[in-house]
């Protein structure tokens, strides 16, 4: 199954210029702050995800060759770890990032319906981006939310309870650029246990 | 069922103000000062004494693990907070730290000082974008009334609290790859020993811990390591945070009595099973990782740590996973199968190699696409990755479909069968 945050290639067809905006080049500093002055290092993690939010959603090679200098680190290091996690996407995404959760306890609750409504909706396979370049359509493994499932990320916000109905508008009004609702679409306030289903 | 007064998360629903204020209102960080002028020596006395086991999934008892720390080791210590909740099934952390993270900071201060840290640094899994803003606001919010940072709650000691957000990898659960990871590498666990306790982050001597062992420490400091062990049984003793999911008629979290039946546990608190009790199937009792259990041993097995052991199955997270009549239950392990083969960090050949293996055979089970030997080929494949691994991933991946079939093996036979008589 595609993702572009399991891919192990770098994106060669794009040759962007990257370089830190003012604005998170101070916060670069700010999170340095947080570990021992020998050991920058740790950074890594944070600074490649504000590079992949500046990049609009994903990392470029110049990106990462930009986090390794600053954190006078070696590219292959970099590359290393950005390859390693699955939320730095190593090539462009769409607009909105579509995150079914697969595993078990979603599936359970229905998340192949989920699947299906996306693939209708945003006009796309999972695994890839509409033509549109609105939507990105991945299944990913346990998000973490299981007691309100069946559960979806979109950039990085959940959406949770969710059922085919549901998760159809949310798709067709992000594809009109209306608001949409965060969290649970049944009106549950967390994981409180006060909710019916009928399957 | 547990009193509300016995209750330690008090706002895991979030109905209340998670905030400072909030938090203040319902005891956290009332006296702080005071459980820190105990001295560290008894701190870890009374967490010894409360029996409490760790609640990331081992169940490594608490007290222990805190008093490996050395006393004098002339470098600096860490706490650090393992908020890295990806174990299929498990989604009680998060409710602690985006409903009532002082409760857990009010832990981590607690806890830092019993193990003689001076800095904590909390691993929160990088896809809790929300929980991890609320646990910030939290921790600025600690910052600025004093309660953490120089001379934390006037008691002397200097303490910082860091969050650190991951990246999307399950292995980064497991201690040291967690440790890695921190350090700014790809999450590969670490050969032990050297246990964390003597060189674990930055090679300085660190013990990680879950969200929920270090948030009920507070509580059990205040009201007494007798309060804690009088609930639950000996060596299964507290509350615990149990996370309810699949087939139930209201998934929840809640947080009950160690060692409540688990039939209790669903019908009371989750509504019960979808199609009442006899339609259930099955219920993975813990988490992934843990092998399943047929109705049978569901109608009176109790939820602790020995209990669950004692019908080849554990308690882990305390996620449980219930599935009635209408589940293909080779389906079910088969995805978690997908979801191993996944998260396999790829270090050791037991673990890359046969988890995919196990996966691909998995797959073709489901529609009986096998020969009845395979059934004894996966078990002994399983056999061979557990235990055999730097980490507990290649165990994890072994279990639940040694549990399958333990007691679905008939299931899976018929498949066969009837595939067989379909394509002749």
């Amino acid at each position: 199954m595609h993702h572009p945050g399991t891919n192990n290639k770098v994106y060669k067809k794009i040759n962007d210029n990257f370089e830190w905006s003012s604005e998170n080049f101070k916060k670069i500093s700010e999170i340095i702050k947080k570990y021992p002055s020998n050991r920058v290092q740790s950074a890594v993690i944070p600074l490649l995800d504000l590079a992949q939010r500046q990049n609009n959603g994903w990392l470029s090679k110049n990106s990462m060759e930009k986090v390794a200098e600053t954190l006078s680190m070696s590219y292959i290091r970099v590359l290393e770890v950005a390859t390693f996690y699955s939320m730095f996407n190593l090539e462009p995404i769409g607009k909105n990032f579509v995150q079914i959760c697969r595993t078990t306890p979603c599936w359970l609750r229905g998340s192949d319906k989920l699947s299906k409504v996306a693939q209708e909706v945003c006009e796309t396979n999972i695994g890839e981006t509409s033509e549109d370049k609105i939507f990105t359509v991945v299944e990913v493994e346990c998000l973490g939310a299981c007691c309100n499932a069946p559960m979806v990320q979109i950039n990085d916000d959940y959406y949770e309870d969710l059922d085919e109905g549901g998760f159809k508008k949310i798709l067709q009004d992000l594809k009109d650029n209306k608001s949409i609702k965060v969290g649970s679409q049944i009106g549950r306030k967390s994981s409180q246990p006060e909710r019916k289903f009928d399957a | 069922m547990l009193k509300q007064k016995d209750k330690i998360f008090k706002n895991l629903y979030g109905f209340e103000d998670w905030k400072l204020e909030g938090a203040k209102k319902r005891g956290v960080w009332s006296n702080t000062k005071e459980l820190i002028k105990m001295g560290s020596d008894k701190i870890v006395e009374e967490i010894k004494n409360s029996q409490l086991r760790g609640r990331g999934g081992a169940g490594f008892p608490a007290g222990l693990k805190w008093s490996f720390m050395p006393k004098d080791s002339g470098k600096d210590h860490y706490l650090v907070v393992n908020a890295d909740e990806s174990e299929p099934g498990t989604c009680k952390d998060r409710e602690i730290m985006r409903n009532d993270p002082h409760l857990l900071l009010e832990g981590c201060l607690v806890a830092a000082f019993a193990m003689h840290a001076h800095t904590c640094y909390i691993y929160i899994r990088g896809e809790y974008y929300s929980e991890s803003s609320n646990l910030q606001k939290a921790i600025d919010e600690a910052y600025a009334n004093n309660l953490i940072g120089k001379n934390a709650c006037g008691t002397g000691w200097d303490f910082d609290i860091y969050l650190h957000r991951g990246a999307g990898a399950y292995i980064c659960g497991e201690e040291t790859a967690l440790l890695e990871s921190l350090e700014g590498k790809k999450g590969q666990p670490r050969l032990k020993p050297p246990f964390p306790a003597g060189a674990g982050l930055y090679g300085c001597p660190t013990t990680v811990t879950n969200v929920e062992t270090i948030a009920v420490s507070p509580t059990i400091l205040r009201r007494g390591s007798k309060w804690f062990a009088n609930l639950g049984s000996t060596n299964n003793t507290g509350t615990k945070i149990f996370s309810i999911s699949g087939h139930v008629n209201n998934p929840c979290n809640v947080e009950e009595e160690m060692g409540i039946p688990l039939k209790d546990l669903i019908e009371k608190h989750a509504g019960g099973v979808i199609g009442g009790w006899e339609n259930l199937l099955a219920v993975i009792p813990g988490g992934a990782s843990v092998p399943l259990l047929p109705k049978s041993i569901c109608d009176t097995v109790k939820m602790d740590f020995d209990s669950l052991k004692e019908v080849q199955s554990g308690l882990g997270t305390a996620a449980v996973i219930v599935m009635n009549k209408s589940t293909d239950i080779v389906e079910a392990i088969a995805r978690l199968s997908h979801f191993y083969k996944h998260e396999s960090c790829g270090q050791c050949t037991p673990c890359r190699e046969g988890t995919g293996w196990m996966y691909r055979m998995m797959e073709k089970m489901i529609h009986g696409n096998v020969k009845r030997k395979d059934i004894d080929k996966i078990l002994d494949v399983t056999k061979q990755i557990e235990g055999h691994t730097i980490c507990a991933l290649g165990d994890a991946a072994a279990w639940p479909i040694q549990g399958l079939f333990r007691h679905f093996r008939p299931e899976i036979e018929k498949r066969i069968q009837e595939r067989n008589r379909r394509v002749a």
